[in-house]
Formats: C-alpha cells, sequence, structure tokens
C-alpha cells in the first residue's frame, strides 16, 4: 500500500467530479441534468480555477455531449461525461455509437425516472433501458465506491481486450446529494494505478490514416458484433483483476462483478443492486438475528453480466429473492430476468421471486427488504410462486387490483 | 495567395479512385478540390449522407485522410469534441465537418448552431445536394421552391431555409457559398478558411445528376449555370462583412431550370415568379455588400 489519502465528508457527484480529475480525463463535454448537475459544475470550477487541465465543451444537448466525447476518444485522449435520465435517453443513438466504435468513454449516470411525468427521483429505468449498448454498467452503493469505481473502470475500459466504455451507475440524491465520508487517494498513486491512456486500437490521426464506420455488409457486420460481445464477457476477469490491484494498492475492495455479504452457508439470498444493496445488508443482519438465515448478493456489474459466478453462489440456495428497482413491462425486473438465465439450466436450481419496487424515488427501507424476504420465503416454502414477477409497496387501492389480477392469472 | 490551375493540379488530395459515388457526382468533384486545398493534415467528420456510401464499403476506403462516420445530428458536436482533444495535446490539424444538406438544414442544424455559437476552430462544409438524395431523393430543408422530390411529386411548396445567413447570424468569423462550377473560388475559400480560427462555414452546391435528372456530364455545366442566373450568388461573410466574389454572366433562370428534370412541371409564369424572388436576394446580397457589417 502507498500513501495514505484525505478523508473529506462530500456528496456522490463531488466524488465523481474528482474522480474525473484523478483520472486526468482530458476532454469533458457537460450539459447539465438534474441530479447530475453538480457534477460537471464542479468539473467546470475544477478546469476553471487550474485543478484541472482539460477541456471543457459546453454542449447543446446531452446527444451533443456524447457525440463531443466520442470525438474526443476518436482523437486519443481519456474522456468523461455525466448524465442522467432523460439525458441518457436523448443520448441513446450515441451510446451505442461510442461502444461500437470501441472507445472507453467514462461515464456518471447519476439514477433517476423517465419522464412522463416529470420526477426527478430515483430508480434504474433509464440505464436499464439502454443496457443493451455495449456499455459496461457497474452500480454503486457508496460515495466512496462512487469514486474508486471510476478511477478502476478506466483501467478496465482501457485494456486492449475490452475497449468499451463505462457507466457508473449512481442513485439519484441518495448518492449524488448526501454527504458521506470519502478517502481521497493522493493524485501520485493514482497516476501509477491509472497511466495515460494511449489507444494503440485506432485514432483519428493524419500520420496515420484510417476510414472508420463506413458501410459493413452481412458479410463483415455480424464478427464486428461478436468481438464487442467478446469484450464484455472478457472485461469480467480483468475487472476481478483490477479490483484486486486497486485493493493492494488502496486497501479499499468494494466487490468486483459482484458482492457477497453472509451468503456462504445461508439458506436464502437477496440479490439487488445500487443503495438498495446497503439497505438489504442491514435487512440481512436483522433477519439472521431473528434466525431466518439470508445472505446478499449485490450485483455491481450488470454488464458484463456475471452468469457464473452467479450460478455458483447461487445452485445451494433453497431460494432466490431478486429486487428491482425498474420494470420491463409485463416481463418483470431485468435483474429478475438474468438471474432466472443464469439459474435454469441447472440441474436443482432455487425458485426465484422478484419484486418490482421503489419507483420514481419510493423510498425502500431494510424493513421493506426484510418485508419482501419473508413474503418470498412463505411463497417458496409453501411453493405458492404464482407469477414471474410481483409489485411491492403500491398503495392499498392499487394493490388490491394487482392481486385480483393474480388471481385471474 | 490566390490558387491557380497549376497550383491545384499539383496538390495532393485525399480522394483516391475506386469511390462508390454516382457517375457525375458533385459532392465527389467537391471533396476532391476540397481535399487538395486543405492538405493531407486534415480530418474529415461525415454525418449519414451520400458520402457514407461514396467512401466505398468496409474494409476499402477511397478517402486517404483521416474520417470518421457519425450519426445524423451529431457531425458538428463530433468535430468539436476532435478539436478540443487536438487543442489538449497541442496539436494542429484541420477538423472538418463533411455534411450533405439534411444533416446540416434538418437534423443537424442544432449541433451545427451550438457548435458556431462556442466557435469551434473548425471547418463545417455543407455539400448541398438539394434533398436526402442517398435514402432516394426526399425533400429537405434545402430543396429549393417547385422542385420536385420522392416526397413533393406535385413540387416543393416552401422556400429553402437560407443556411449562410442563418450561420453569418451567429457571427462566425468565416461564412462562404461555393459551387463545383466555379472551382478556383470554391477551393481559395478553403485556403482562406483554413488560415482563420475560430468556426468557418462553407456551403457548397453540390449538383445532382439522378436527383436534379440531367445528363451525368453536365455537373459542371449545371453549378456554373445556378451561379450565372442568380439562382446561387457566390459571396463570402469574412469578420461580418459580405463580398460577392463572383458576378454572375446575367443568364436567364429558365437556362438552369430547363436543364433539369426535377422543375419538369413548373411553368414558365412559375419560372418568372422564382427569377423575381431570385433577383430580389440578389438585389438583397449587393445592398448587403454595401453595408460596413452584415451582423
Amino acid at each position: 500500500m502507498g500513501k495514505e489519502g484525505k478523508w473529506e465528508i462530500i456528496t456522490g457527484n463531488h466524488a465523481a467530479a474528482i474522480a474525473a480529475k484523478l483520472s486526468r480525463v482530458k476532454v469533458v463535454p457537460a450539459y447539465p441534468i438534474t441530479p447530475q448537475t453538480t457534477i460537471v459544475e464542479y468539473i467546470a470550477s475544477f478546469i476553471d480555477s487550474g485543478q484541472m487541465d482539460a477541456e471543457y465543451i459546453r454542449v447543446e444537448s446531452e446527444h451533443s455531449a456524447m457525440a463531443a466525447a466520442i470525438g474526443a476518444s476518436a482523437a486519443g485522449v481519456r474522456t468523461f461525461t455525466a448524465t442522467a435520465s432523460q439525458g441518457l435517453l436523448l443520448m441513446s443513438e450515441v451510446l451505442h455509437w461510442a461502444a461500437g466504435s470501441r472507445l472507453p468513454i467514462g461515464m456518471a449516470v447519476v439514477n433517476r425516472a423517465v419522464g412522463p411525468p416529470w420526477n426527478i427521483h430515483v430508480d434504474h429505468q433509464d440505464t436499464m433501458s439502454q443496457r443493451d449498448t455495449g456499455w459496461i454498467q457497474i452500480y454503486v452503493s457508496s460515495n466512496q465506491e462512487v469514486l474508486d469505481t471510476i478511477l478502476m473502470m478506466y483501467k478496465v475500459a482501457e485494456n486492449p481486450d475490452v475497449l468499451l466504455p463505462f457507466m457508473v451507475c449512481l442513485d439519484g440524491f441518495v448518492l449524488s446529494h448526501t454527504y458521506m465520508p470519502v478517502n481521497i487517494p493522493p493524485q501520485e498513486e493514482v497516476d501509477v494505478f491509472l497511466p495515460p491512456y494511449n489507444p494503440t486500437h485506432w485514432k483519428l490521426d493524419p500520420t496515420s490514416p484510417i476510414t472508420f464506420g463506413n458501410l459493413a455488409l452481412p458479410d463483415e457486420y455480424q464478427e464486428m458484433r461478436w468481438s464487442m460481445d467478446l469484450a464484455m464477457r472478457r472485461a469480467l476477469d480483468i475487472i476481478e483483476d483490477v479490483t484486486e490491484e486497486f485493493f493492494e494498492r488502496f486497501g479499499r475492495y468494494h466487490g468486483g462483478a459482484v458482492w457477497k455479504y453472509k451468503l456462504q452457508e445461508s439458506d436464502y439470498a437477496v440479490v439487488t443492486m445500487g443503495t438498495m444493496a446497503s439497505e438489504a445488508e442491514v435487512a440481512v443482519d436483522e433477519l439472521r438475528e431473528e434466525g431466518i438465515d439470508v445472505g446478499l448478493l449485490k450485483i455491481r456489474s450488470f454488464r458484463p453480466f456475471p452468469h457464473r459466478d452467479i450460478s455458483e453462489t447461487l445452485i445451494d440456495k433453497r431460494g432466490v429473492i431478486v429486487i428491482d428497482r425498474s420494470i420491463a413491462f409485463s416481463s418483470g425486473g431485468p435483474i429478475g430476468t438474468e438471474i432466472r438465465s443464469s439459474l435454469y439450466n441447472l440441474a436443482d436450481r432455487p425458485p426465484v421471486v422478484n419484486y418490482v419496487t421503489g419507483l420514481g424515488g419510493r423510498d425502500i427501507t431494510h424493513q421493506d427488504i426484510i418485508a419482501m424476504v419473508k413474503d418470498a420465503i412463505g411463497r417458496i416454502t409453501s411453493r405458492r410462486i404464482r407469477r414471474p414477477y410481483y409489485w411491492f409497496k403500491l398503495k392499498p387501492e392499487f394493490e388490491r387490483i394487482e392481486i385480483s389480477e393474480e388471481v385471474r392469472l | 495567395m490566390t490558387i491557380t490551375i497549376h497550383d491545384l493540379r499539383k496538390l495532393p488530395g485525399s480522394y483516391m479512385p475506386g469511390s462508390a459515388a454516382c457517375p457525375g457526382c458533385g459532392a465527389t468533384l467537391a471533396f476532391r478540390l476540397v481535399s487538395r486545398a486543405l492538405g493531407p493534415n486534415t480530418v474529415y467528420i461525415v454525418p449519414a449522407c451520400c458520402f457514407s456510401v461514396i467512401q466505398a464499403p468496409y474494409p476499402k476506403s477511397a478517402i486517404s485522410a483521416p474520417l470518421y462516420n457519425i450519426a445524423f445530428a451529431a457531425a458538428a458536436a463530433t468535430a468539436s469534441g476532435v478539436h478540443r482533444a487536438y487543442k489538449a495535446v497541442n496539436k494542429d490539424v484541420n477538423v472538418v465537418v463533411w455534411a450533405g444538406d439534411g444533416g446540416t438544414v434538418d437534423i443537424g442544424i442544432q449541433a451545427l448552431s451550438g457548435a458556431a455559437e462556442r466557435k469551434e476552430d473548425l471547418i463545417y462544409v455543407c455539400y448541398d445536394n438539394e434533398a436526402y438524395m442517398n435514402t432516394g431523393i426526399q425533400r429537405s430543408g434545402a430543396t429549393p421552391l417547385k422542385a420536385w422530390t420522392k416526397t413533393t411529386p406535385t413540387g416543393k411548396r416552401e422556400m429553402p431555409k437560407d443556411m449562410p445567413m442563418i450561420l453569418a447570424a451567429h457571427r462566425v468569423p468565416y461564412v462562404a457559398t461555393a459551387s463545383v462550377g466555379y472551382p478556383f473560388d470554391l477551393v481559395n475559400k478553403f485556403e482562406k478558411a483554413k488560415n482563420i480560427r475560430g468556426f468557418k462555414y462553407i456551403h457548397i452546391l453540390s449538383p445532382c445528376p439522378p436527383g436534379w435528372d440531367f445528363p451525368v456530364e453536365k455537373t459542371a455545366e449545371v453549378g456554373k449555370l445556378a451561379v450565372d442566373t442568380y439562382f446561387w450568388p457566390l459571396y463570402e461573410i469574412e469578420g461580418g462583412k459580405l463580398k460577392i466574389t463572383v458576378k454572375p454572366r446575367k443568364r436567364p433562370l429558365k437556362e438552369f431550370i430547363r436543364l433539369q428534370g426535377r422543375f419538369r412541371t413548373i411553368t414558365d409564369e412559375e419560372i418568372d415568379e422564382l427569377e423575381k424572388i431570385v433577383m430580389e436576394k440578389w438585389q438583397f446580397l449587393e445592398h448587403l455588400e454595401k453595408s460596413e457589417r452584415v451582423f
């Protein structure tokens, strides 16, 4: 371990901005949106005050923010931006373009519900709707994890076996505007951990001209998509390696693709992401005191999705409780769907109960998680899992309609 | 310095044989001239347009300078990112957007306006074939009044946007119109633009034989007649001051119109009407030329 860092009490957005500075990004295209705004404000002040040596592009939309990030990264420099909700959706087309161009752009996404109606509070609908753009997606649950993950993910994304862009997803307001103690590592330690970006795959360079992105016919296209999928799968091992290396240098470990809490020997597993996982840790402790044998599997990396790690971890459980903060209408929670996919071909697979809840900032506390776990265990032990997913914490009058729908099934 | 035909022949361009352009393509002619004026230290950013196809399919390319293809609405923003990255590492490269009229006056106008307002150090080129030609001739915001396209089967009913003036209103340091029919006027405008810092906008009329329906060998002639009939005046606005760069040879508009099948349903009275509009614009430009500043 090298030099000690400095403790500060800061918000998740401040942590994201400091991470961009520590990563020595060279170009930051920025467009404001609640609750991301303070990230781009902090970066503007870092640059204007000379603390950060980077070009700041005050673009006129998120579509242009991502397009400018693509241009900068294609010209060969490390690039960062941040957005949320509608902004991420407006970027959608160029998110695909960034990944297809194999540009390791870094982005903080402050998770926020999508409209209508307008809602500035947390859920994961925004990033879930962009899960198949070819971006690595890491969901975090503390401000320290925001900072550390951005540093780590540049190292993962720029690995020649990966070369994909990444988004670090932090829950709106719950992290973005909440103050927590964060250890800020010394710049010289970060510089050793994360050397300057030096693309060897391709860049826009008049001394070595190439044409990028011209028409690829059916004879060529499919292998290009395959190579992105291969890179995404290979990123899983690289995430593990980089988090180990980060632990050795900085002494902090938040998990690799997943974070496991009291999972060994437990009968049941709760699976969730983001700050709901912090609540779930408390819920696990309380349930274990009550004699209910449950552990937590927090998904950090939703893309790449760690199928093998999950199936190996969950195979011996009596049941799995998956809590999603977004809805794939009529299909269920996106994490629930993936977990089933991890488990389905196992001979003795555990049953899965999937809950969709916490949308538009509806608060989900450890007590809510305890209630979901108890409800799920009841369904598992009495073999009453009648639906692929259940809504949780609907208002009573809506809950009644939902229950009557269930009977009709 | 003014470029002559002797200079132009010696300049290395970035356009190689084997492109997938239609015969007689005006945009290709324009690119050949522009790439000679700008030289090899140039990066081209190309949104969806005819050039997405013209450059030839992977793994081949007819363009010898670095060229990056980007989504339709994004060219000016992507070019801004390229320019800023070079600036951050102290590299001096011409960053050029090479876009069609749809990618400029319609879907790309927001990013273009943003980059112009920020005074990014770019050359934005609109090669204007006056419709969505790559998708098979549909009207754009640059299609002229009365012109036939597949989405205006009885002729367009609206005037095109005056894009060079819209850019001039952003008070960028250099705006110019050009035509492939006047190649030396065209290359000299690029020669000038590459030595100006800040946002440069050059709008090139690029006649399109299949889209405008004229014989493939007449591209240069149509490009010349567009200027000489006052249909496409050639001017530049440098530091806010407008200068007409080519005096038209006072030909009747009919000569330009009747060369093209896209105006086949237009009556002589309608040509007179159109001529009136065209001459009003010309007189307005003459008036602006006398002003101290346009914007």
